[in-house]
């Protein structure tokens, strides 16, 4: 059994490797366009995709308290629907989620 | 193209505002990392190698579940699999003085904003102007998640559960403007969504797949419904 610090090492950098991979291998090897447009669609929408599993419905449990994590999120989509800026949006919305948690 | 060739400090002037957004991005990792459990001093490492803010979160909830190499590796192949695109497009828009050994350093600094900026410049790109443009968002990535890292251990814990919301508001604040005003990528994420919650409600699907996994099987499914049904006409360097 190798120990826990071991492990999380290991992870850390298969992480680093393969994110590095991606980013290097078209810039050195891929000199040519990319023609489908398939491919094209699928890369342009994954961020979105990602994003969007990766915050639902997590950022309900992002805190202790499940109400006040439902109030955030609420506070979180007014504030971007007004297109706030990102560090806005975020202050507002652990703002609120302070708010509920202490009244 | 009479315009004079791009220098180093006009990289740095072009990363500042990355780097200010990029602090405070990352000192939100930083916080959600500390509330897994993870030293700070491994946090910053994350993201000095990284440099990429859902890879990241991804990533520490697989390191603080000690998963398994192959899922962080698959985990991160979908999810920063758009650097390989703009890898792509970066490297028409690269000029002579990108070597291949030039490359293999640049290559490590290609985020979203990074790729955005260069990409909006009328003329080619020179290897100083790319690197200086890099320059102040690692400095703002490390540091964010230094200074979120250490407030993280030692803020009070009513502070530490409203910090812990930061991270998923911003990425609220990247996907919902675009959602509302475009039906296509309001499908996306709306399918995304719910997908991603079926995975986490139904007890059988969450007691079977890890969290990373689920995600990055609900975003694929999405994103090919997506381009299977919205094709994107313009190319990606929007």
């Amino acid at each position: 059994m190798m120990s826990k610090l071991a492990h999380m090492f290991i992870l850390l950098f298969a992480m680093a490797g393969i994110t590095y991979l991606i980013r290097m291998l078209p810039l050195v090897f891929f000199r040519k366009k990319i023609k489908s447009k398939y491919i094209k669609s699928l890369l342009f929408y994954i961020p979105y995709a990602v994003l969007s599993a990766m915050t639902f419905p997590f950022i309900l449990y992002s805190t202790d308290n499940f109400y006040a994590a439902l109030i955030g999120t609420i506070v979180a989509l007014i504030a971007a629907a007004f297109r706030l800026s990102l560090i806005i949006v975020a202050v507002l919305s652990c703002a609120a989620v302070f708010i509920a948690v202490i009244l | 193209m009479e315009q004079s060739p791009l220098k180093f400090r006009n990289g740095i002037k072009d990363g500042l505002p990355i780097g200010l957004g990029y602090l405070s991005v990352a000192f939100a990792f930083g916080v959600q990392a500390s509330l897994l459990g993870l030293p700070a001093l491994f946090s910053t490492l994350i993201s000095m190698t990284n440099l990429t803010s859902a890879g990241q979160l991804a990533g520490i909830k697989i390191i603080a579940a000690l998963g398994s190499v192959a899922e962080i590796m698959l985990v991160q192949l979908v999810i920063n699999s758009r650097y390989f695109l703009m890898g792509v497009s970066l490297s028409q828009k690269a000029d002579y003085s990108f070597t291949t050994g030039k490359r293999l350093i640049a290559a490590a600094f290609i985020t979203d904003e990074i790729f955005a900026v260069s990409i909006s410049k009328r003329q080619k790109i020179n290897f100083k102007y790319f690197m200086g443009l890099a320059v102040l968002p690692y400095i703002g990535w490390t540091l964010g998640t230094v200074l979120g890292a250490f407030a993280g251990d030692v803020l009070p814990a009513t502070v530490q559960a409203a910090l812990g919301i930061a991270l998923y508001a911003m990425f609220v604040a990247i996907i919902f403007p675009p959602a509302v005003r475009a039906f296509n990528i309001l499908f996306t994420v709306s399918l995304a969504a719910l997908l991603s919650c079926a995975c986490y409600y139904i007890p059988f699907i969450n007691n079977n797949l890890s969290q990373g996994f689920a995600i990055i099987i609900c975003a694929v499914i999405s994103a090919a419904a997506a381009a299977a049904i919205f094709p994107v006409k313009e190319d990606y360097d929007e």
